[in-house]
């Protein structure tokens, strides 16, 4: 259909080369601290862009992130500590069997974290979607809530409180930016898809979209539990990146950061996901230098600690302004809009 | 061959009775009509029809199956499609993307073979792209097709929602008030679609319309609804010399 078809291909895979040698330098000179944030841009990117498919595409607005990622961090991180360790750590209660038992390879059980979020997913999807706009919100957030107490509060399967330590840190720059590129591949093909377009039909008009025959029932437990499996993936990568985990890193606040990001980014958009994704994990680290003291010559400001969100409030609040719909809207990136802004051309369509 | 039955047919709001005891039957190939004064119960009866409101009594059959109580997905499936009364495009997607969904409820690739773009799904896609550019050719937007849907004037949109519905494959079409605002230029326009529409796809029509010009002259059958209750029917010769739609429309003539 698109004459550009080939050198867009070959755009995306020589795009997909550069990143991975910006990776590599970054890997290997990067500080600590730079690998750090890179690892959070790539694990954000995923929650992301996952979490737009429900919010933004099928414009379903639910707050559940939190309790996806925590469902997908506490299997990965069971899955993957060995026997010996689990019984470090459960001090309270042991580790019921099999679990107590079990460790598998760092693949799968970030698999195995994406199939049982979306497994929840799923069967969280029946009761949620009964209802719709605000109403589905409030639901979510419970849900959201809900799974953080069940966490607390089942000792002997998540250690509680406690939380789980010394996850081992399989979570580097490969895993996490490999992961990001495919999950940003796959939801973009699957946008792309009628059945992407169906979504976004529920999104514009679900009466009429019920009209051409869409079943908006299944098209939006599709996004919700496609949704599930990144966030579950993405908590996976989470856990192994700061290898120690507990029900408090779960709270609202999660889904809250999340929320800003894909707003900010444009709701709908994939690539306003990943830009703001990576904006708002970068940026809150690049601004640091505002809680410094400072020194502009003519008088100093001390430091005063918290004024980088203060001006990081005041950024999001400049872009709901002057951009309503967020960085992009509902635009995306594309080589040919590229080829276009730069004029070089290529066959017109 | 009878396509659709509707028997004895109830709609009750809380107390308020909008449609009472509709009964209709619409042959193969058929341009029905049904009008009746603002709040008659026109458009009760086509969400009843098209899947939105469950009869509260009553039974309709399309094609020896009952369809009352199906939802709107299913109906549309099996092959009864609408338009709205106000348009009801998908408002930021390009003209050629409105009528692609359309095909979407006929596809046979999974979620997982999209996603992949499998081999059977990329076959459906063309079919979906060529089938949307031939309905677009079929009532002239196709010069329009990558363009934003709501940017089209009101005219184009409602072609666009007609070439949307006939995407769906149907057998029936419901159209409701197809030409509301249209000038007499614009409404003989989709007179002429609709009757060459329907021989080329084989359609069968039911719509609702106040333009009485536009009904008489493009109805074989007329029914006549009036708070909720069905007062006439017949051809728009019959309809149009009936004195209870007269009565109905222009209200009671005073006897001097």
């Amino acid at each position: 259909m698109d004459p550009n078809h080939r050198r867009n291909q070959l755009l995306s895979i020589g795009g997909t080369a550069l990143l991975a040698a910006l990776l590599y330098a970054a890997n290997s000179a990067g500080s600590d601290y730079t690998i750090r944030i890179l690892n959070n841009c790539a694990i954000f990117i995923i929650l992301a862009v996952s979490y737009n498919l429900i919010n933004g595409v099928t414009g379903q607005f639910s707050l559940e992130p939190n309790a996806f990622v925590a469902i997908g961090a506490y299997t990965s991180a069971l899955l993957t500590l060995t026997p010996m360790e689990k019984e470090i750590s459960f001090i309270i209660e042991p580790c019921i069997w099999p679990l107590s038992v079990i460790s598998v390879p760092f693949a799968v059980s970030l698999l195995a974290a994406g199939i049982v979020t979306a497994f929840f997913g799923f069967l969280m999807g029946f009761p949620v979607f009964r209802v719709r706009g605000d109403y589905l919100a409030i639901v979510t957030l419970g849900f959201g809530e809900v799974v953080r107490v069940i966490a607390n509060n089942t000792q002997s399967i998540t250690n509680g409180p406690l939380g789980l330590k010394g996850i081992a840190d399989h979570t580097n720059l490969w895993w996490s930016w490999g992961l990001a590129v495919l999950t940003v591949f796959l939801i973009a093909r699957m946008v792309r898809s009628s059945y992407g377009m169906a979504m976004k039909a529920i999104k514009y008009d679900e009466a009429a979209a019920e009209a051409v025959g869409i079943n908006a029932f299944w098209h939006k437990m599709l996004a919700f539990t496609t949704s599930a499996f990144f966030e579950g993936i993405g908590g996976g990568l989470l856990a192994h990146l700061i290898t120690t985990i507990s029900p408090t890193l779960f709270t609202f606040f999660l889904t809250f950061n999340l929320l800003i990001i894909i707003v900010a980014g444009g709701l709908g958009s994939i690539t306003g996901s990943i830009l703001a994704a990576i904006l708002v994990t970068w940026g809150g680290e690049a601004l640091r230098f505002l809680d410094e003291p400072m020194d502009l010559g003519l008088f100093e400001i001390p430091g005063i600690p918290g004024m980088r969100m203060v001006i990081f409030s005041l950024i999001l609040i400049f872009i709901m302004i002057f951009a309503r719909h967020g960085i992009l809207g509902t635009r995306e990136f594309s080589w040919n809009w590229l080829s276009g802004k730069l004029g070089i051309g290529g066959r017109p369509r | 061959m009878i396509l659709l039955t509707a028997e004895a047919l109830t709609m009750r709001f809380g107390g308020l009775v909008a449609v009472n005891d509709f009964n209709l039957h619409i042959e193969k190939g058929e341009i029905v009509g049904l009008i009746g004064p603002n709040g008659a119960g026109k458009t009760t009866v086509f969400n009843m029809i098209a899947g939105y409101y469950t009869p509260s009594e009553g039974v309709i059959r399309f094609r020896d199956s009952v369809i009352s109580g199906l939802k709107a997905n299913r109906i549309t499936k099996a092959g009864i499609a609408r338009t709205f009364q106000n348009i009801r495009l998908f408002s930021e997607l390009s003209v050629i993307e409105n009528v692609m969904i359309g095909y979407h409820c006929r596809i046979r690739s999974s979620f997982f073979g999209a996603t992949l773009r499998l081999p059977l799904y990329r076959r459906e896609e063309k079919m979906m792209v060529d089938g949307a550019m031939k309905l677009l050719r079929e009532v002239g937007l196709e010069e329009v097709a990558r363009e934003r849907s709501t940017s089209l004037p009101y005219g184009k949109q409602r072609r666009l929602e007609l070439a949307r519905a006939l995407a769906t494959g149907p057998q029936l079409l419901l159209l409701d008030e197809p030409a509301a605002g249209m000038n007499p230029n614009e409404t003989q326009e989709l007179l002429e679609l609709i009757l060459r529409l329907r021989t080329d796809y084989d359609l069968t029509v039911l719509l609702i319309e106040h333009d009485m010009k536009f009904v008489m002259e493009i109805c074989e059958r007329i029914k006549v609804l009036d708070y909720g209750t069905t007062i006439a029917e017949g051809t728009p010769h019959e309809i149009q010399n009936n004195p209870r739609v007269i009565e109905a429309y222009l209200g009671e003539v005073q006897r001097a």
